[in-house]
């Protein structure tokens, strides 16, 4: 017998939280309860990533739902003392939404949660992760247990099917028709894979998935495995994912002790064994071709297909490979069904969406929408709106293979359908938001600047073309951009799109197709103007004060590190040229861009 | 550990307490715990409660603490709210008394009058 507690509490054990040190809260929680005598009565829990990474560490507080957050190890004693011997919520660790005066103790009231719905964080906050009967106590394997003894794989191939989930990890392919072409190719040995390289910069979608609920990526698999009857696997998550590999090989070691993976699955004379592997962090490993060549301990680089990974794959053997997100949606689908799946959504994107909201916004984290959801709600409402009052410009969707929707779009649904109209993709979840403050042209380079690096070499588009975008809009930021430049860009992106191997070639000139498309007089200000209008590329700011547009508010003149600045009340604020550094504090302070 | 089977899965659900961390509990004691709670023995009741819900194995009751009352002379004190009616405010416990009310009102759903101080007060949700 469990000991019966009163309270539990929750607190998040993400990477975010941790970082934050949501772990010393723990000790000094610990410390506390028993300073008080209430060990046995309120119970810790360590959980995976809670999504509102902005205001960690955070913690939970059950049954009453209470949502504390930026609590330090200092604040215990009278956390502790208030809520669990006085019964008082503490207003201080409270959350307040921006611009409003109340605070909202119960987590399911705060904007940023009420909003979501959770499939795929279906346990979020509400288990620990390195426990399996914290999983199996919220329907945890029932799932895998109804798939393995009371339905057929054809059964389950028409359930996933019928569900309309498609792949979260970007492309969207319908994940029942991936696991029935590769059920349909006879072979003794089959392979079912996980795609946990994650890559993209701004997303940790997956990470999240395989730190907070690791079994329901294992259950996915078993089920997957069932459909495509494979009987040996792989986890493939990049070595720079230490805790998401923590997690995941404690959740196997479980899952084989307890039956639920090896040899007769829950007595159903099913097989499977999984292991992991871990990539060495290289972006292309996540296209699968290069995944399962990096995993035979060969490069990671891609081949043409077909044939398609169904027919040959790893080892040449037949293999389906699912993203982390998408393997966390399937245990559900089997339980309710695949109506209940297909019953939020738009007419062709079902279920769900987990996004990595990051960038300019109040409450970057992690969270779960419906699909179709429009593209103001998250980020006004559940991300809170843009930082410190500036104006919302555009936002980064699918990383480096995505493209930017611009503020006019704001109403776009996020489906796959909407999103593709717009140039962008929906990838594997990345939202980079960015504000004003943002120069497009230098954001596409931020992003060539990466895929350039990333590229494995092995085709001559990807790997020439992209370093030719990268020198042109190197010198457009540096204000040597020359008349055709724009066209160019254009001429070329297509074909580097039309012409390379592998997906990650055919997307990398999105960003600079869709910044072209909806901020093209940005480019033509940088070629023909030699002017950045956001003030980033600094070899085209001329760090001179405009005389009219300045209110003489003196905070240019605060923020000079370099004493460059001469400034008197009432007066007009003055940069001397021969002190300036050219650090551009004073064009983030001012308020009026009043400095070109 | 051995092989699970389909059956056990649903034991360990069973067996497994979460402690109500989604919410939707049948009833909620509410132990007053302000100094002058403390001081009459609130501790002794609060133990009593955990007790009994252990040896019970219910799962939808919830227990938290509150300040004081007000009633300071009428410590330990400790309300109980059964969904959908009215909270009833018990006075002067011992720990007899609070065995009584668990079992006959929070199990059994009826109200303990002889304890009682006052019906249909202040709800907390």
């Amino acid at each position: 017998m469990e000991t019966t507690y009163r309270s539990n509490i929750m607190i998040c054990a993400g990477t975010g939280c941790v970082a934050n040190g949501s772990l010393k809260v723990k000790t000094a929680l610990e410390t506390e309860l028993i300073k008080r005598n209430l060990q046995n009565e309120v119970k810790i829990v360590l959980t995976g990533c809670n999504g509102f990474c902005a205001k960690g560490p955070v913690m939970v507080v059950y049954p009453e739902d209470i949502f504390y957050q930026l609590v330090k190890p200092e604040d215990v004693p009278h956390l502790v003392e208030e809520h669990f011997i006085k019964g008082r919520p503490v207003q201080k660790f409270l959350y307040t939404p921006p611009a409003q005066k109340d605070t909202i103790p119960v987590m399911n009231e705060i904007p940023f949660f009420k909003h979501q719905v959770l499939r795929a964080l279906r346990n979020r906050s509400l288990i620990d992760a390195e426990k399996i009967e914290e999983y199996i106590a919220r329907d945890g394997y029932m799932a895998a247990a109804k798939a393995l003894t009371e339905m057929t794989p054809e059964q389950i191939v028409t359930d996933m099917k019928r569900s309309g989930l498609r792949g979260r990890g970007g492309a969207g392919f319908l994940t029942g028709l991936k696991w029935e072409l590769c059920a349909r190719v006879p072979g003794e040995i089959k392979y079912i894979l996980c795609n946990g390289d994650e890559g993209d910069p701004g997303a940790f979608m997956d990470r999240s998935i395989m730190e907070a609920d690791p079994h329901s990526v294992l259950e996915g698999m078993i089920i997957a495995a069932k459909a495509i009857n494979a009987h040996y696997g792989y986890i493939y998550v990049r070595a720079e994912y230490p805790l998401a590999v923590h997690r995941l090989q404690l959740a196997i070691e479980q899952a084989k002790e307890n039956g639920l993976l090896g040899n007769d699955i829950l007595g159903s004379g099913f097989d499977l064994d999984l292991e992991i592997y871990q990539g060495a962090g290289a972006f292309v490993c996540g296209e699968e071709t290069a995944l399962m060549a990096s995993i035979e301990g060969k490069r990671g680089m891609p081949r043409a297909k077909p044939p398609f990974p169904a027919v040959k794959g790893l080892w040449q053997r037949p293999s389906v490979l699912n993203n982390v997100e998408t393997f966390a949606n399937i245990p559900p689908i089997i339980l309710n069904g695949a109506d209940w799946f297909a019953s939020i959504g738009s007419e062709k994107s079902k279920g769900t969406k987990v996004f990595a909201l990051s960038g300019a916004l109040n409450n970057i984290g992690l969270v779960e929408v419906p699909m179709g959801i429009p593209l103001k709600t998250v980020i006004y409402d559940i991300g809170g709106g843009v930082k410190n009052n500036r104006k919302f410009k555009a936002v980064q969707m699918g990383g480096p293979s995505g493209g930017c929707i611009p503020s006019s779009l704001i109403d776009t649904p996020v489906d796959y359908e909407n999103i593709n109209k717009t140039g962008a993709i929906m990838g594997s979840g990345g939202m980079v938001v960015m504000d004003e403050t943002t120069c497009m042209p230098a954001m596409a380079k931020f992003f060539l600047e990466f895929t350039e690096d990333e590229s494995c070499g092995k085709c001559v588009p990807c790997r020439i073309g992209n370093k030719t975008l990268l020198a042109i809009l190197t010198r457009i930021t540096n204000g040597e951009g020359r008349e055709g430049d724009i066209e160019l860009l254009l001429d070329l992106s297509q074909q580097i799109k039309d012409t390379s191997l592998c997906g990650l070639g055919q997307t990398s000139p999105n960003p600079v197709l869709t910044t072209i498309k909806y901020f093209r007089d940005e480019y033509e200000a940088h070629i023909k103007e030699h002017r950045c209008p956001a003030r980033v590329c600094t070899p085209l700011v001329k760090f001179v004060v405009d005389q009219a547009k300045c209110k003489k508010c003196g905070q240019c003149f605060k923020a000079c590190p370099a004493g460059a600045l001469k400034w008197e009340k009432g007066q007009v604020a003055y940069i001397d040229p021969e002190k300036c550094t050219k650090c551009k504090s004073c064009i983030k302070a001012c308020r009026f861009w009043s400095i070109d | 550990m051995a092989k699970l089977t389909i059956a056990d899965l649903k034991k360990i659900k069973e067996d497994h307490h979460q402690g109500l961390r989604e919410g939707g509990f049948r009833a909620k004691i509410t132990v007053h715990m302000g100094t002058c709670g403390i001081a009459a023995g609130a501790r002794p009741i609060m133990n009593t409660i955990m007790e009994e819900l252990a040896k019970s194995n219910l799962k939808d009751v919830a227990i938290t603490t509150s300040g004081c009352a007000g009633l300071c002379s009428k410590e330990p004190m400790a309300t109980v709210e059964l969904a959908g009616e009215p909270p009833v405010k018990y006075i002067s416990l011992t720990e007899e008394k609070m065995r009584k009310i668990f079992s006959e009102h929070v199990v059994g759903g009826k109200p303990v009058p002889e304890y009682a101080l006052v019906v249909g007060h202040e709800t907390t949700y």
